[in-house]
Order: C-alpha cells, then structure tokens, then sequence
C-alpha cells in the first residue's frame, strides 16, 4: 500500500496564541447550551427497544394459549451460567388440547442474579419456548425477589404470533393415522 | 429612616453590615454550585438536576414546577447533606493542622469582601459615596494581599493529609500561585497609574478606579476592559489561574492527582474548601468588574449618574439615595454574575492545561506580555498625562 506523507504545517502566529481556538470552542459549547436536550428523564420517559433487543428471558405461549416448552431442559444444559433450574412433569390427561404434548415443566426458575443475557436459551429451544424480550429492567429487594418463576415468566413473555402451528400440526397428522 | 442605624456603635454596625455580606455570599456561593452543575448539562446537552422540591411549593401550580426543574432546591439537599453526613477524619492525618486547613481556606475567601466595594450612591451635594464593608485608601493592595494568603490552606491541607497525592497538589497550588500573582499585579499596574493622575491624591481604591470609568467624554467614559485590553486579558487568565478554574486546575487534576487535597477531605469541611473557591471566584470577577468593566456603571459611556439622571424622567424617586444604591448594587452583581457564568462557560470548554504548560504559560507568555504591557503604557500614561 502506497504511503501518502501528510506534511504537517508549522502553526501559525494565531493558533499558537491559542485564542481563536477559545473563542471557537466557547461557540460551539454556547451553541449546545441552548441546544435542545438529548437526553431522556429515564423513569418517566422510556427509550424506544429496538427490535432483536435482548432483555429478560421470558417463556410465551403459542396464540392458542398453550405452554410451548415442553421441558426438554436444553436451555438449561446450554445456559453458561447455570442460571436455568427446570423440574420436567407430565401433562395430565384431562387436557385435551395437549394430549399431544408429551411433557411441560412443572417448575421454571430463571436466577437473573446469574443470567447473562447471552440469549443462547432461546437459540437453542426447539419450540420456540424462550425468548429474550425487550424488559431491560429487572430489580428487587432480596436474592429470592430475582428469580423467576414460572408464572412470572408467562407473565412476562405473553404470547407471540408462530410460525409453525407444530401441535396443531401433529394432531393433524395424528388424525390421519400418521404419527410423524 | 436609617439614622437608627447611622447612631449605632461603629463596631456594631461594622457587625451588622458584616454579618448582610456574608449571607449574601455564602447563598451566592452555593448557588454557584447548582448553578455549575446546570451549566455543565446544558453544555453537554443533558437537563441537569431538576428532582428536588419541597412539598409547599409543588403546590404552587406553575412556579413551582418551574423552581423544580430549574433545580433550585438542590442547592438545599445539598447543602443539607453536606452538614449532616458523618464528618471522617482519616487516621493518619496530622489532626490539627487537618481541621485548621478549612477554616485557613475560608478566612482569607470572606475577608477579601470587606476591601471590594459593590455599589455607590450620591449624597446631596452630588458626591459619589461608595458603599462597601471598609472603604480602603489601599482596596488592591488588601485584595492581593489577603487572597494570596489562600494558598495556605491549601498548603496545610496537603501537608496535614500525610498522603502523596494531596501533597502533590498543595506543592502545584503554591508554585501556580507565586507564577501568577506577578503577572497579575503587573497587569493592574497601568490602571493604577492611570487613575493615580498628577494632581489627585495616590490611592489605590477601587473607588477611584471606578470613578475613572464614569467621567464624561470619549476616553472618560471608556471602561479599562477598553483602554487597556491585554491588561484585562492577563488578570482575567491570571484569574482562573489563581482561582484554581480550568484550564488551570492542575491542583484539583483528579486525573493524575485524585482530587489532591480534596481527597481526605469530606462532608462539611470539604464543603467549606469549596464555598472558599467560589466566595475567591466572586470576589475576583468583583475585582475585574471594578477594574475593567466599569464597576457599577450599566454601560460603556454611560455612568451610573446618567443613567439615574434618564431614569429621573420616568420614576419620581429615582434620585433618591436608596434607589440609586439598591440599583448600583443590582449592576454590579449581575456583571459579576455574568463573568461568573464565563468561569462556567469557560470550565466546560477547554480541557485542562498540563502542569508544565501551566508553568511555561505562566513564566515564559504572561510574565514578559505583562511587564511590555506596563512598560507600553507607563510611557503612554506620562506622555499623555505629562
Ligand atoms: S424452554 Fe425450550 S429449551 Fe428450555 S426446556 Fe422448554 S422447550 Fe426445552
Ligand atoms: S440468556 Fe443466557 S444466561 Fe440467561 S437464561 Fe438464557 S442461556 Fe442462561
């Protein structure tokens, strides 16, 4: 690569006195004192989350108003913090919308003292269970107060449009005689 | 309706006038606070402190908003957590010199007030009076004299915190302050020798100074800031030098010196290091407004005088003492408000200088400019005033 020497000219009388260099920069800095703010006055006015914002985990439920996670404990094994505890459980059978649906979690606790926010819970969920959303605050008063539980995370996560419609898909399949 | 006052014991009224001075300065000087911390967020585009209220005057509907977001009442919660907090005292410091440091740094910031006068009135013969704590024949002098007398404190402040870095500090803070002090009073020098003219009484009063600035004619009129402008560029940089301002704080310089002396230093005596600094920055913008920017005069060519005289045409009472000295007072601090402001103004512009270039500005630029500026105008002052 070509090396283009930049001749660096001596300064002048005036910018060695220093004071036309002052006298700019009290312009600039007067310009920016009556500048409208830029800031935003956090608790009252919220940013803008950005889509693909990662924030608290949370678990959703597809629009049919199921659980998606089927506690295959994946996220659990991946999360680098060991912030995840699941206790897997069995689906009862008088829930007839998910008799196909072979498990669900009995309990779901997410630590936040230990998440990271790396986000690999929700890369590696196969039924898109998991997701960070765009919750950036998260405080409490005790260690106990930082964990979620389960209810708190369907709370938090609500339901999100789906792409797949696996369990309907599968009882489709199912209906047809087809068990895969 | 003062007469009561006029027949009080001269001690007496010297307290009282004292006294009215003080709680002037002191709100003065915390306002300063606040109104840096406002200064500096709305240079860097940010709002500032605007949470605190006090309950009664939320309930005011429009006003008190506005008082709150103008971020008045942190002046309060500030200074309340200043008094109140646990006041440490390092194990390892020389205690007595340690507490004596903070009331050194005081003593010398208030005392400097009684030399400044700050506004004037006419008598009835037509007489300026100026009204000021002591009306000193030797005002400069007592300024110089006494404010240098500062530097102590910062001085037993680093020595009596037995660490590194605040020693450090209170060594940068004499060496800065010995640099400037000359090119200070050398740049004050023509203006002393302009208003001592043949004939008049020598003085060196910020009365007479001031006098000179409200005379009638082209150059009677003309403030010094005019006359003589690198006398007044010299005093003003020697002035942030000597007030610690940026870009000469290389004594504060927490970046390569934590806070020096500021650093074992907490809760009520470190805020009166810091009521010291901004009562010195008044009382020195005092000082440059009274030399170079014409005292109590509302503008350049029209004098206090005139300017009542216009007035008289409008209010009835203007003429009478009170007014005129009420408004003489209201000029002059908010001129010195202003250069108060350009001390903020100034602060969060540039960076700070290193010490090195502090000593280099200090000895090799201010020092020679300063003393080829007396000598320019002592010929012109003799030649023009034979
Ligand atoms: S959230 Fe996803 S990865 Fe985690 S247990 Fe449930 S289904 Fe498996
Ligand atoms: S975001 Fe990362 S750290 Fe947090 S729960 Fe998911 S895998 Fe664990």
């Amino acid at each position: 690569m070509a090396v283009i020497t930049v001749e660096r000219k001596p300064l002048t009388f005036l910018e060695r006195t220093y004071l036309p260099q002052i006298v700019g920069g009290l312009a600039t800095t007067f310009k920016h004192l009556i500048a409208p703010k830029k800031t935003l006055e956090y608790p009252e006015q919220r940013p803008a989350i950005p889509p693909g914002y990662r924030g608290v985990p949370t678990l959703v439920r597809d629009p049919n108003g199921r659980e998606k996670c089927v506690s295959c404990q994946l996220c659990e094994f991946v999360c680098p913090p060991k912030a995840i505890r699941i206790t897997p459980g069995e689906i009862s059978a008088d829930q007839t919308d998910r008799v196909h649906v072979e498990k669900a979690p009995q309990a779901f606790d997410i630590d936040m003292l230990r998440c990271i926010y790396c986000g690999l819970c929700q890369e590696v969920c196969p039924e898109e269970a998991i997701f960070l959303q765009n919750q950036y605050s998260m405080s409490g008063y005790t260690r106990a107060e930082m964990v979620n539980h389960k209810d708190k995370l369907y709370e938090l996560g609500g339901t999100l449009p789906d792409q797949h419609y696996k369990w309907d898909q599968k009882k489709t399949a199912e209906d047809h005689g087809n068990a895969h | 309706m003062f007469d009561f006052f006029f027949q009080l014991h001269p001690v007496i009224q010297g307290l009282a006038k004292g006294l009215a001075v003080i709680m002037v300065i002191f709100p003065i000087a915390g306002a300063c606070s606040m109104a840096e911390r406002k200064v500096a967020a709305w240079i860097q585009d940010r709002p500032g402190p605007n949470r605190a209220i006090v309950p009664w005057v939320a309930w005011i509907p429009f006003f008190g908003k506005f008082l709150q977001r103008l971020g008045i009442f942190h002046v309060m919660a500030d200074g309340g957590k200043m008094l109140f907090k646990e006041d440490s005292l390092p194990g390892h410091v020389n205690k007595f010199y340690f507490i004596l440091a903070p009331i050194v740094a005081m003593i010398p910031a208030l005392t400097t007030v009684t030399a400044v006068p700050f506004g004037a009135y006419f008598d009835s013969a037509g007489k300026v009076i100026t009204l000021g704590l002591a009306p000193l024949d030797i005002g400069m002098l007592a300024v110089f004299a006494v404010s240098s007398l500062g530097v102590y404190s910062a001085i037993l402040a680093g020595w009596a915190s037995n660490s590194k870095y605040p020693f450090l500090g209170s060594v940068r803070a004499s060496a800065q302050l010995i640099s400037y002090e000359l090119s200070m009073t050398l740049a004050v020098l023509p203006v002393f020798l302009w208003v001592n003219a043949p004939g008049l009484p020598g003085t060196m009063s910020f009365g007479r100074v001031v006098e000179f600035q409200s005379q009638p004619g082209f150059l009677g009129g003309m403030w010094f800031g005019f006359m003589m402008p690198l006398s007044a560029f010299i005093f003003l940089v020697a002035l942030f030098a000597e007030t610690n301002r940026q870009p000469f704080d290389t004594v504060e310089s927490e970046s390569d010196l934590v806070g020096s002396f500021h650093t074992e230093y907490g809760a009520f005596k470190w805020g009166l290091f810091f009521v010291a600094e901004y009562s010195h920055m008044i009382v020195g913008s005092g000082v440059f407004i009274l030399l170079f920017g014409g005292g109590w005069n509302p503008l350049p060519w029209v004098s206090l005088a005139t300017a009542v005289d216009w007035l008289g045409a409008i209010l009835p009472f203007a003429h009478a003492p009170l007014f005129v000295g009420v408004l003489s007072i209201a000029i002059f601090l908010g001129k010195t408000l202003a250069m108060i402001f350009l001390f903020m103004w100034v602060r969060w512009t540039l960076p700070r200088f290193r010490y090195d270039q502090v000593m280099k500005i200090g000895w090799q630029k201010m020092l020679p400019l300063s003393i080829a500026n007396l000598l320019f105008y002592a010929i012109a002052i003799a030649v023009i005033q034979k």
